[in-house]
Parts: C-alpha cells; sequence; structure tokens
C-alpha cells in the first residue's frame, strides 16, 4: 500500500572482503582503507571499512528493487556517519528498511534506514522514486 | 588549505567520457543487479569523482586529496545513464568552511550528454586535519 507512514519489508544484503574487492574494480576507488587491514589501522580505523559509496550502491539496489527499476529513481542522497566494519574472513550484515514519508505528483519519498551490527550507518538516507 | 577564490569556480573536465555497457555491467554484478539497462542511480559516482578530483587538482584549488573523506552524497538523476552515452562533467565548488581544522568542501558535479544534463550530484568531501 503506498501511503505515508507505510514501511517496506526489510531487506539484509551481505558485505565481506570479496565484495569489497569487487566494488573496488567496478568503481576504481582503490583505497586500501577497503582492501587492507595494516593500512587502515595505520590511519586509525578499527579495521577494513567498505567503501561508503558500496553502501549506498546496495541500499540503492533496495529502492530501485522496490520501485521497479534503475531508471525509477530521480534523487539519492546520505551521509555517511559511521563506517561499515568487514574483518578478514567474516561476512557482515547490511540491513535496510524505508518508511514513505512523502507520495506527491507520481513521486513517492523513502526515508531510508540502513544498519550494520545494529549500528546506524547512513544518515539522512532519502530516496524520490517514480512509481 | 583550499585557495578561498576557488568557492564557486565552475571547472570544465577537458575530456569527455564514453560510458561502455562492460563497466556497466561489472558494476550491476557487485550489487546483484540483473537489469543493466540503465545504470544503477550511484554508478556515476565512477565517473564524477574521477573527473571533480582530476579537476580540482589544479594547483590553484589547493584542495588536499591524500587526506580527504566522504561526508555526504547526493543525486539528481533527470535521465539514467546508459552504455554508449557519451557525457561531460564539469565541478563546482558549492561551499567551503572549516569546522574543528576540518575542511568542508561541497563540490557539485554535473555530468551531461550534449546540451542536456543527464545528472547533477554533490558531495561533501572532508579534508581531515
Amino acid at each position: 500500500m503506498i501511503e505515508i507512514g507505510a514501511a517496506l519489508p526489510a531487506h539484509t544484503f551481505t558485505i565481506n572482503r570479496e565484495l569489497l574487492k569487487a566494488y573496488a574494480d567496478a568503481s576504481g576507488d582503490q583505497n586500501p582503507i577497503h582492501q587492507n587491514e595494516e593500512f587502515a589501522v595505520s590511519v586509525g580505523l578499527p579495521n577494513v571499512i567498505a567503501h561508503g559509496m558500496l553502501t549506498m550502491a546496495l541500499v540503492g539496489k533496495y529502492v530501485t528493487d522496490w520501485a521497479g527499476g534503475s531508471g525509477n529513481v530521480t534523487h539519492y542522497g546520505a551521509r555517511f556517519i559511521k563506517p561499515v566494519i568487514v574483518p578478514a574472513n567474516t561476512d557482515v550484515d547490511l540491513t535496510v528498511t524505508a518508511v514513505i514519508s512523502s507520495v506527491e505528483n507520481g513521486l513517492i519519498t523513502l526515508d531510508l534506514t540502513a544498519t550494520s551490527g545494529g549500528v546506524k550507518v547512513l544518515g539522512m538516507a532519502k530516496a524520490v522514486v517514480k512509481k | 588549505m583550499l585557495n578561498p577564490d576557488s568557492v564557486g569556480r565552475t571547472f570544465e573536465g577537458a575530456n569527455s567520457i564514453t560510458v561502455t555497457q562492460s563497466e556497466i555491467d561489472s558494476f550491476c554484478a557487485v550489487i546483484g543487479e540483473t537489469d543493466t539497462t540503465v545504470a544503477p542511480p550511484t554508478f556515476s559516482i565512477r565517473i564524477s569523482l574521477e573527473q571533480s578530483q582530476s579537476i580540482l587538482s589544479d594547483p590553484t584549488v589547493g584542495l588536499d586529496w591524500t587526506r580527504v573523506v566522504h561526508g555526504d552524497q547526493k543525486f539528481e538523476i533527470f535521465s539514467p545513464i546508459k552504455g554508449g552515452d557519451t557525457l561531460s562533467c564539469s565541478s563546482t565548488i558549492e561551499s567551503y568552511r572549516v569546522a574543528a581544522g576540518n575542511e568542508i568542501v561541497t563540490v557539485r558535479s554535473d555530468l551531461k550528454s550534449g546540451s542536456e544534463i543527464a545528472l547533477s550530484s554533490w558531495s561533501t568531501l572532508v579534508v581531515r586535519a
């Protein structure tokens, strides 16, 4: 039901080091903080962290699945508030939920929540879709 | 430190970029997207960050890219990107402030196909003290 306040079903993505490598290759972002534990720790991080844009890409996939395709998204934005920490040989979760916050002129705004290990990783995450 | 004269300036990318279907396919594969007819909403970061990085590395700008952390990101998509599209990129430094010694810079990148704008994106970059 498309009405203000309606919640969309949650979806959980799996993030691991293999996915970080694949995203680095597909996006061109080879920053070692996303692949090399020693380097990540040397710059003060707890461990390797996921690319913020990988998190956004996966949350974007959640949005486009609901919207019926990548072509139906007109606006999408988020703030990176906490890193998704990805230890070696470990699958970590990225759990996404959404609430419809506006329905206007055929455009639906989703307020998105993304957590990893129970910690909120994106702030002010919103997408506007045509549906 | 960023040169204050850079704020409000728009830098045109030197070259246009042709998006290949295989780049879109690779990006889709990572996120499990099977429909590759148009690029996913965040695909353009691949183009805009690289372009704005090269544009804003102009020594008159003074942005130190080695200490940059991505603070937030926003996209406005007018026309989804497809394989074979040729796009030009311009980047504008929209705002700049210093907070707790960190420089906070908002860069808008516009991707155009000919004279038509396909996509605008805003990246807030934090240059760590």
